[in-house]
């Protein structure tokens, strides 16, 4: 019985197109059950090596496992996946009830049996009532729900998801997801997702995948990749994120770190020298009346219902603040502010601005 | 601006083409009909009384029934022949790199660039009895006597097959371009073989394009003058053929006018029915 950490793995998987090397030896092994994502700008690789795993595109280098059997030299139809695609590629001149049961007439499944299964796939998507529907009939969101049946009414090993929700506004996108995230729950289908955006992968995952120029960045879970980002275009890829130069430098003993002159903390666990600063947006302090942090002038302030977006400038550069809308007094445009942080808020690394 | 019942853009705009139509289509159009209820008289001419007489000619002289069958016969071989071949290629052509389609597309096309009579005549040139393939064959024992091939229905369906074929693949091409690439993929996610995804995905989205490529192609064979002049001569008539030569030959126009007349009926029926066809079942799915 193979490991159930290690229920998809790819090894060392690479595709080259021509001189550009699109996927560049990736390693993951993906846990049963597990919802995973590939998030990346465009480009990254990311779609390249969903249809690598989906069959479509054949690897130059590396090997795909499912359950321990060797799946890379697979033809797609007998991959046993089921795929989400980013159009949804129904078949056109299928109602919704017969796409679903494309895939299970294709594995000779009894005629009854086909029916009730199509049945309680579409009440699970909520399209029961659309069962005879044609796709062109269908919104984004319900030709979305059909595809997704499709691809879940034949149990699949592992459901690729490439960029389902990219075509959908902005409300249907954050309804699907929950959606989406409940109906993994509910089935416990090993999910791989590929998108670009990442507020759905944060939204969905168990573990995300950070992807640039064909290879990994960072591999966790969405809160740790987010507080710990491994490099800074981890940092900005996933949320906002400000980042200052300063300098560490040495003072009573303790390791004190300076930026545009101002004493931001007393104790950091960085090396003297020239160092880089993140901070996310939401974990700065704006304060009227503060006499220690980073001295700035709000440029703008724009209100989000929640909370406000602020745009202060510094010496240290432009700096974007989220200030939740607590019911305190905030400060105008204009205002001369303090911005100031815990120092278990930032992450610094070395090197300057070079 | 007034209040217009109806905006006028579009009437004004079309409207220096109405006369083009009324002058050169409609009119002729219904000259031809007229005169297809005139008699001739092979002193006199043309005499304009109207008489039934060249329609109750037609359908009593079994010469022309079977002219007029022969056309169709050819016209649906031809479209037969061109859907047997042509909705292959066209889904091949769509399938490969974009530089061997580009080549491959131009030699489909090529055809249309070459006048119909020297196309033609091209074919009479390799296939006639003193042809380079029958020669050649006659020379290597493999036949005693020359295959008939010049004025035999073959011929003429041979030839037309290769005229028109750019037609269908063009038809059927421009439908496949249409389809989502990644449907193929969704089909074979879901564990259907190759041969399955095609008769089960692709072959039904297309089927409108390979319908509207066939009514295409059944009317132009139909109505081909050219080649079936050239390759049919005056031994095998055609509806078209028979037409030119009561109006130019006989100069029993009348007669050719009801030629021409049954001619276009018999089409008109045909590719509105099959049009009607086309409409009821695809456009509600797939347009």
């Amino acid at each position: 019985m193979e490991n159930n950490k290690s229920f998809l793995v790819l090894e060392g998987l690479t595709k080259r197109y021509g001189t550009q090397t699109v996927v560049d030896s990736l390693d993951l092994k993906i846990a049963k059950g597990e919802f995973i994502t590939l998030l990346g700008p465009s480009g990254c690789g990311k779609t390249t090596t969903l249809q690598m795993i989906a069959g479509f595109v054949e690897p130059c280098a590396g090997k795909i496992f499912l359950a321990g059997a060797n799946l890379t030299d697979v033809k797609p139809n007998r991959r046993e996946l089921g795929i989400v695609f980013q159009s949804y590629a129904l078949f056109p001149h299928f109602t919704a009830a017969e796409n679903v049961a494309f895939g299970l007439q294709m594995r000779g499944v009894p005629k009854d049996e086909c029916a009730r299964r199509v049945a309680e796939m579409l009440k699970l998507v909520g399209l029961s009532g659309l069962a005879d529907r044609y796709p062109r009939r269908m919104s984004g969101g319900q030709q979305q729900r059909v595809a997704l049946a499709r691809a879940l009414v034949i149990k699949p090993a592992v459901l690729l998801l490439d960029e389902p929700l990219s075509n959908l506004d902005a409300k249907l996108r954050e309804e699907m997801q929950i959606e989406l995230r409940s109906i993994q729950r509910t089935l416990g289908t090993t999910t791989l997702l590929v998108t670009h955006d990442q507020s759905e992968a944060m939204a969905l995952s168990s573990r995300i995948v950070l992807m640039s120029e064909g290879r990994i960045e960072q591999v966790g879970q969405p809160e740790d990749v987010y507080a710990r980002p491994a490099s800074p275009f981890v940092a900005s890829f996933l949320g906002k994120t400000n980042i200052f130069f300063g300098q560490v430098v040495e003072r009573g003993g303790d390791h004190a770190l300076l930026v545009d002159g101002e004493l931001l903390s007393m104790a950091v666990a960085a090396p003297v020298g020239q160092v880089t600063v993140q901070v996310r947006p939401e974990r700065i302090r704006i304060s009227l009346d503060g006499s220690a942090g980073l001295k700035g002038s709000v440029s703008s302030r724009v209100f989000q219902g929640a909370s406000w977006l602020y745009q202060v400038e510094t010496a240290a550069g432009a700096a974007v603040v989220i200030a939740s809308n607590d019911g305190s007094v905030m400060a105008p445009e204009g205002a001369q502010v303090r911005l100031s942080w815990r120092p278990a808020d930032m992450i610094i690394s070395n090197g300057d601005r070079t | 601006m007034k209040n217009w019942p109806v905006v006028p853009t579009p009437y004004l705009l079309t409207a220096p083409a109405l006369p083009v139509f009324v002058c050169f289509l409609l009119i002729p159009l219904a000259a031809t009909v007229l005169l297809s209820f005139y008699s001739w008289d092979q002193y006199k001419g043309i005499v304009e009384t109207i008489t039934a007489k060249n329609w109750i000619e037609i359908a009593s002289d079994g010469y022309f029934a079977e002219i007029l069958w022969r056309t169709l016969r050819i016209a649906g071989a031809v479209t037969l022949l061109c859907l047997l071949f042509g909705v292959p290629e066209a889904y091949i052509l769509s399938k490969m790199r974009p530089l061997w389609r580009g080549i491959f597309l131009l030699v489909v096309l090529g055809p249309l660039l070459i006048s119909v009579v020297a196309r033609t005549l091209g074919w009479a040139l390799l296939l006639g009895s003193t042809g380079i393939l029958n020669q050649a064959m006659v020379r290597w024992g493999l036949i005693n006597t020359p295959l008939p091939f010049m004025f035999t229905e073959l011929g003429v369906i041979v030839a037309l097959t290769h005229v028109l074929m750019p037609y269908m693949i063009l038809s059927v091409w421009a439908s496949l371009q249409r389809l989502d690439p990644q449907v193929e993929n969704a089909a074979l996610s879901l564990g259907a073989a190759p041969a399955t995804v095609l008769a089960r995905v692709v072959l039904p989205q297309i089927v409108p394009g390979i319908l509207s490529g066939a009514v295409v192609v059944f009317a132009m064979a139909a109505s081909a003058f050219a080649t079936p002049a050239i390759i049919g001569g005056r031994r095998l008539k055609v509806a078209s053929t028979l037409a030119y030569d009561e109006f130019l030959n006989t100069l029993n126009w009348p007669l050719g006018a009801t030629v021409a007349v049954i001619l276009l009926v018999t089409l008109l029926v045909i590719i509105l029915t099959a049009n009607r066809v086309i409409e009821r079942r695809y456009v509600e799915i797939l347009k």
